[in-house]
């Protein structure tokens, strides 16, 4: 089959897409969605399904569902699923773990769920060092109610409710959740991801086979933030998420590993490193740091 | 074996007993102590307690566990009750078995127990002990309703059960075989193409199902009628030729019992009423115990609220009166001075004549 089945995501689609390979992830049921074109969730979720068929834990896994726009995929994940109330996923998962704590527990959420409503329980379920893998779609805005403003959202964001941007002096100002998490005794491991590029994308898959690993060593709380794109939600072409993802949430949710072996590293750290990266490939006659 | 122990010690005992495994809350007086004695015997038997960092997930805890088919349980007083409502109703629509403990500050509750505080269409069973041995029985009465139902039961203490010490014998109660819990999610089914989904939501993995909350929210109210029809607990006294019906629930009733009791050996012409579950409510033993008399008398320790359901039971066939009101200690968590068989006896024969009480 030629790739002229695959439709550009810019425009409407004209015609139904054709499966031009098998794509599908062995924990899919089946593909039928109702998320947008350009979303990035889809793209986490195909990630996680992936990490848990690799590391042979299917039959052994307990996914919790916060509400969301990814909430519509648990009738189709291939897993053993909870759905949660909005932002009670780490707490309903405590109690699944604590029943059977042989068993891989992770939670779905995104950043309303988590850093909104459910703030309070994800901190403390962290704190107690649950050993449970708490997964965040961070795309800074309710997706689901139409873009508006959650905690996450950075400053000059525009949202429904933040129309001529975020300000901080009225809206306040973005909570970084990895770093609040990761500074907390009981967390082992905590990372943040995008899926902006093919190497972001690789790059959170290693960050998701991580947190799972330390929490089958039974070492503690892990989390994994991933900034997805929502361009609905942003209010911008479907071909312009990336960018956007990049350029808005990637400035302020810098990426990179902020608990890892012990080792704790800020978001400030990982922007000062970023920026000393984009220096020295700006400046002429050096070589470019491999990133 | 016999042991005369501190009515939360009986129930955190009776909850063992009846295979809780998971209990988690928050502390509050006076439920408290029935925290605090989970706290020390759900490790003893393999279990766990969590001293939640709110009633929010407290309940939430209770949840995930009760969605892996364990037996789990939360509590709180009616004010910390309040806070977990949205995950009772949710966790009603999602099918799954969980025990309340109320161990309320009084009996103002009544409304919140047996109408909720959450959205929705959802009911609970709710089971009113009056003493302590009722209690044990009740407490394991209400793990296996809620397996049986998949559905919450909430078990309506107060101040005076929590705090009172009595003699009981605490064994496993046999209510009978329950249908596997072929439902709950153990992690094992992933990959199966039949893994598992526990939602309220009226979603499903069947995909011809997908998402449809109307047949859901239909076959929950199918199955509380189901409940409504097999479910009804009350125990009557003397309501065959009783002129006065007294009906009162959970402590109350205790006293008043005793006192149309001591009435009757006297000759007067008085009965009473005791609902045991408040949901469902005994409408037609009271609608009966009402065709012969004439006049029904309410004593609960509130300004009225199941006042409501006897009237919605007596339906006009007789006179309906509060004779029971506020009352409380200067702590607000107690009890107060109505709770007394001398001035519950005043009321009756007042109520018997045809006078009004002040409420
Ligand atoms: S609204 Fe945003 S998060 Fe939701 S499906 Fe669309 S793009 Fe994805």
């Amino acid at each position: 089959m030629s790739t002229d089945t695959f439709l550009p995501t810019d425009v409407p689609p004209t015609r139904p897409s054709h499966k031009v390979e098998q794509l599908k992830p062995d924990l899919l049921l089946h593909t039928n969605h109702h998320l947008c074109p350009g979303c990035g969730e889809p793209l986490v979720l195909r990630e996680l399904l992936e990490v848990v068929t690799e590391l042979g834990a299917a039959e052994r896994t307990i996914g919790v569902a916060g509400i969301g726009c990814y909430t519509a995929f648990s009738s189709a994940i291939d897993l053993d699923l909870i759905q949660a109330l909005h932002g009670r996923a780490p707490s309903v998962a405590t109690g699944a773990k604590r029943m059977l704590p042989d068993r891989l527990v992770f939670t779905l959420q995104g950043d309303g769920d988590m850093v909104n409503e459910g703030l309070q329980e994800v901190i403390h379920t962290a704190a107690r060092g649950e050993s449970i893998t708490c997964v965040l779609l961070n795309n800074g805005v309710f997706g689901e109610t139409g873009g508006h403003m959650t905690s996450t959202t950075v400053i000059g964001q525009r949202t429904k409710n933040t129309l001529e941007g975020r300000d901080g002096s009225y809206h306040g100002y973005p909570i970084l959740i990895g770093d609040l998490l990761a500074q907390l005794e009981g967390t082992v491991y905590a990372a943040r991801g995008s899926v902006h590029n093919a190497a972001a994308v690789a790059s959170t898959k290693r960050m998701l086979r991580k947190a799972f690993e330390s929490q089958l060593r039974g070492q503690g709380f892990s989390l994994v933030e991933v900034l997805t794109m929502c361009p609905t939600g942003w209010f911008i072409p479907t071909a312009d998420g990336p960018g956007y993802l990049d350029d808005v949430l990637g400035t302020v949710h810098i990426t990179g590993e902020l608990k890892a072996d012990g080792k704790l590293v800020t978001t400030a750290e990982l922007r000062a490193r970023s920026q000393e990266r984009a220096r020295r490939q700006s400046a002429p006659g050096q070589e470019a740091e491999r990133v | 074996m016999q042991r005369l122990i501190e009515g939360s010690e009986a129930i955190a005992d009776a909850a063992v007993a009846a295979g809780c495994r998971f209990f988690a809350g928050y502390p509050m007086t006076p439920f408290t102590e029935l925290l605090e004695h989970l706290a020390r015997k759900l490790p003893e038997v393999g279990g766990t307690c969590i001293n939640a960092e709110s009633e929010l997930e407290a309940v939430g805890m209770a949840w995930g566990a009760a969605a892996t088919g364990a037996r789990s349980a939360t509590g709180s007083t009616g004010q910390g009750l309040a806070l977990m409502q949205e995950s009772f109703s949710e966790m009603t629509l999602a099918g799954l078995p969980l025990v309340i403990f109320n161990m309320s500050r009084g009996q103002a509750d009544y409304f919140q127990s047996t109408r909720g505080g959450g959205h929705g269409d959802y009911r609970h069973i709710v089971l009113a002990p009056m003493d302590v041995p009722e209690a044990t029985e009740l407490t394991q009465l209400a793990f296996h309703l809620a397996d049986r139902w998949r559905n919450p039961v909430l078990v309506y203490g107060d101040y005076l059960l929590a705090h009172t010490y009595e003699s009981v014998e605490i064994e496993p109660i046999d209510y009978g075989t329950l249908p596997a819990k072929d439902w709950a999610v153990d992690g094992s089914a992933g990959g199966s193409g039949k893994s598992r989904l526990v939602s309220s939501l009226g979603m499903s993995k069947d995909p011809k199902r997908s998402v449809d909350p109307e047949s859901l929210w239909k076959d929950v109210a199918k199955r509380h009628r189901e409940i409504e029809a097999t479910e009804v607990r009350v125990e009557c006294g003397f309501t065959e030729d009783a002129e006065l019906v007294v009906v009162a629930f959970g402590t109350a009733a205790k006293f008043v019992r005793y006192v149309v009791r001591q009435m009757r050996e006297q000759g007067v012409p008085v009965g009473y009423v005791r609902p045991i579950s408040l949901w469902p409510f005994p409408y037609s033993a009271l609608a009966e115990a009402a065709e012969r008399a004439t006049r029904v008398a309410v004593f609960e320790i509130n300004a009225g609220q199941m006042i409501d359901d006897v009237r919605l039971s007596v339906l006009g066939r007789a006179p309906v009166v509060a004779i029971g009101g506020i009352s409380t200690d200067a702590s607000g968590f107690g009890v107060g001075r109505l709770l007394d068989t001398e001035i519950i006896r005043e009321r009756i024969e007042s109520a018997l004549k045809g006078q009004e009480v002040p409420v």
